[in-house]
């Protein structure tokens, strides 16, 4: 390239660590040339291509939905892919793997601590009529506002940095965390959901939302504005408002009923015809 | 196969603040504050209890307690209560999510609860700030 | 559940200890500036004030109160943080225990100061 001799160059001070080379973990620098828009992802890449093809991370969609490629990036945890390297105003840009959770090699962090915790708040609807909900026969009544309740916890795409930046994750291995404490609200909430009582257990629990003192961190590192802090708080106080017997318990939402005697609007043509047999289960 | 690194913050991440905003170190303040005035209370427990020896007890006690030394340290537990106290305030309102928002479909620019309750932090260091100046006010004036 | 209730109580012993303890520490460090506005005393702890005050029905009660919302209080929340170290299933129950046990003698012994002194009904100048 003719013009890279006139690029901004950053230096990436990167974490290496290679399990079975290392003893400890080491920082290794690299000048980077910098590039209109450039991510610190594709500033990662570059690295790779041109300096060192021994780098690892992890990463897959580059456009902030995967979660795969979440890094304590200059001392914040953030997605590689979704942080302009001149939006980070240094030219010095620090990249480890985030804090909280094993480190696997280099930059990849091991996130299944995550996903167990995750498990463990039973992250689906429950019905107390299981058979019906395995043989639907339509759909569950939900107004707006009912969704509006619960949909802003349902953008999580489960990258970690709510975890990296949550205090009490740094000395607690069973604190439930912020993700999954957000996503037990979010199913909670649900007006179709019925397993309230059974989420209360792990919500509830004395490493549950208690132990959430609102450092408030997790919410700002957020790339996708799910806001675990206010979640858990919203629990805390459910909890505490049903405790003084201010709210009653809500109704789950009622399956609508099959609609009889349609006729199909004319505009809209009919579906083809199946090319395989329709099974009934 | 367990040659994983631990990269757990540990205690250095209630202390430390590092790069967040200020409400993670209004959260280390208050842990240590909170543990702080503990402390003092259990003591406080057994000093005061002196009173049941009746007056002398008391005075012989309190003329020990006199040193400049332990009224620094009062003045320093008079300064961690007040943050405690007026944060503590702030924290009972937030984490009964008054005045921290409501939850809505996610649209850039995301905005989020604790930034939505910054306000109150900012209030919180003010009004603590006030209360600090007026009791080292009096505290100056006492040792005159 | 039980750590709600916990917690619930943490909170509300916190309202109470403002309005306790804010009197207390307001008698005790903001006396030159209550005293010069013709309020308080300005010698809090000397003796004559103080078992003055622990003569008295109301602060004998506000003492008992204020000395039970702290421990609870305090203890819960040393408690939180000791739950945040990873610790295993018995080590925290037995941290339950101890915190537990450590409340109930202090709020006893303070209790048993409190009436000892109150029974004095004060001394001579
Ligand atoms: C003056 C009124 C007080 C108020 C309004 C207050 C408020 C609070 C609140 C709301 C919390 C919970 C914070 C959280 O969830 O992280 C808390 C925690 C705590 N408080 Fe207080 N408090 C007060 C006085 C005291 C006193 C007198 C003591 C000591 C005896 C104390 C010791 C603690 C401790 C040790 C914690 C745990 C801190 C933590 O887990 O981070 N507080 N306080
Ligand atoms: C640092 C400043 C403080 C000073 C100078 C102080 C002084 C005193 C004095 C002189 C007494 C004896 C009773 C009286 O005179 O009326 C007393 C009692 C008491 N104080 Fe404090 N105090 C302080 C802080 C605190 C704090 C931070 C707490 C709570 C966490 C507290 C809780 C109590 C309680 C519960 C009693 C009654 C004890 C009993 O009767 O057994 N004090 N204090």
């Amino acid at each position: 390239m003719s013009d890279s001799k006139a690029a901004p160059t950053v230096v990436f001070e990167v974490l290496r660590f290679h399990p079975e080379k290392d003893k400890a973990p080491y920082l290794q620098q690299y000048s980077v040339p910098v590039t209109r828009g450039m991510t610190v992802l594709e500033g990662l890449t570059w690295i790779k291509e041109h300096i060192d093809s021994t780098l690892v991370w992890r990463s897959s969609c580059r456009m902030g939905i995967c979660g795969s490629c979440g890094m304590f990036i200059n001392g914040v945890p953030r997605l590689a892919c979704n942080n302009q390297i001149s939006h980070l105003h240094s030219d010095r840009i620090s990249v480890k793997p985030l804090p909280n959770f094993e480190i696997i090699r280099d930059l990849v962090p091991d996130l299944e601590s995550l996903f167990d915790r995750h498990r463990s708040v039973k992250p689906y609807l429950i019905r107390k009529d299981s058979h019906e909900q395995h043989h639907p026969v339509g759909e569950y009544f939900q107004s707006h506002q009912e969704l509006i309740n619960y949909i802003q916890f349902a953008y999580c795409i489960k990258c970690g940095l709510c975890l990296a930046a949550c205090p009490t994750a740094a000395t607690s291995d069973k604190f439930i965390g912020p993700q999954s404490l957000t996503q037990a609200w979010r199913y909670t909430i649900d007006s179709r959901d019925e397993g309230a009582g059974e989420r209360a257990e792990q919500l509830y629990s004395s490493h549950g939302v208690y132990r959430c003192h609102f450092a408030g961190t997790c919410s700002q590192v957020c790339p996708k504005g799910v806001d675990p802090a206010l979640a858990i708080q919203l629990a805390k106080k459910e909890a505490f408002v049903r405790a003084f017997g201010i709210r009653k318990q809500r109704r789950a939402a009622r399956v609508a009923p099959p609609v009889e005697n349609w006729v199909r609007n004319r505009d809209i043509p009919a579906p083809p015809t199946p090319t395989i047999e329709k099974s009934r289960a | 196969m367990k040659n994983r690194l631990n990269n757990r913050l540990g205690l250095g991440g209630w202390l430390g603040g590092g790069r967040y905003g200020v409400d993670r170190y209004a959260y280390a303040f208050h842990r240590l504050t909170g543990l702080g005035i503990l402390a003092y209370f259990i003591m406080h427990i057994f000093v005061t209890g002196m009173r049941v020896g009746g007056q002398e007890e008391w005075e012989r006690t309190m003329a020990f307690f006199n040193a400049p030394v332990f009224k620094a340290g009062e003045f320093l537990v008079f300064l961690a209560f007040i943050f405690h106290a007026v944060n503590g305030i702030r924290l009972v309102i937030v984490e009964l999510a008054c005045g921290i928002g409501r939850p809505h479909v996610p649209a850039y620019p995301y905005t989020n609860s604790t930034m939505r309750q910054r306000p109150f932090v900012v209030a919180v260091m003010i009004l603590a700030a006030l209360l600090m100046i007026t009791g080292g006010v009096d505290f100056y004036f006492m040792l005159n | 559940m039980r750590e709600s209730r916990l917690w619930f109580w943490h909170i509300l012993s916190a309202i109470v200890i403002v309005f306790l303890l804010g009197a207390h520490m307001g008698t005790m460090h903001m006396n030159t500036i209550l005293n010069s506005l013709g309020l308080g005393s300005a010698d809090p702890v000397d003796s004559v004030e103080v078992f003055r005050r622990s003569a008295s029905p109301v602060f004998l009660v506000a003492y008992i109160v204020l000395l039970g919302s702290a421990l609870f209080h305090g203890l819960y929340g040393l408690r939180s943080m000791l739950f945040e170290l990873s610790l295993s299933k018995s080590v925290e129950k037995t941290i339950g225990g101890l915190c537990a046990f450590a409340g109930f003698a202090l709020f006893g012994y303070g209790t048993y100061v409190a009436i000892v002194v109150y029974r004095m009904h004060g001394v001579q100048p």
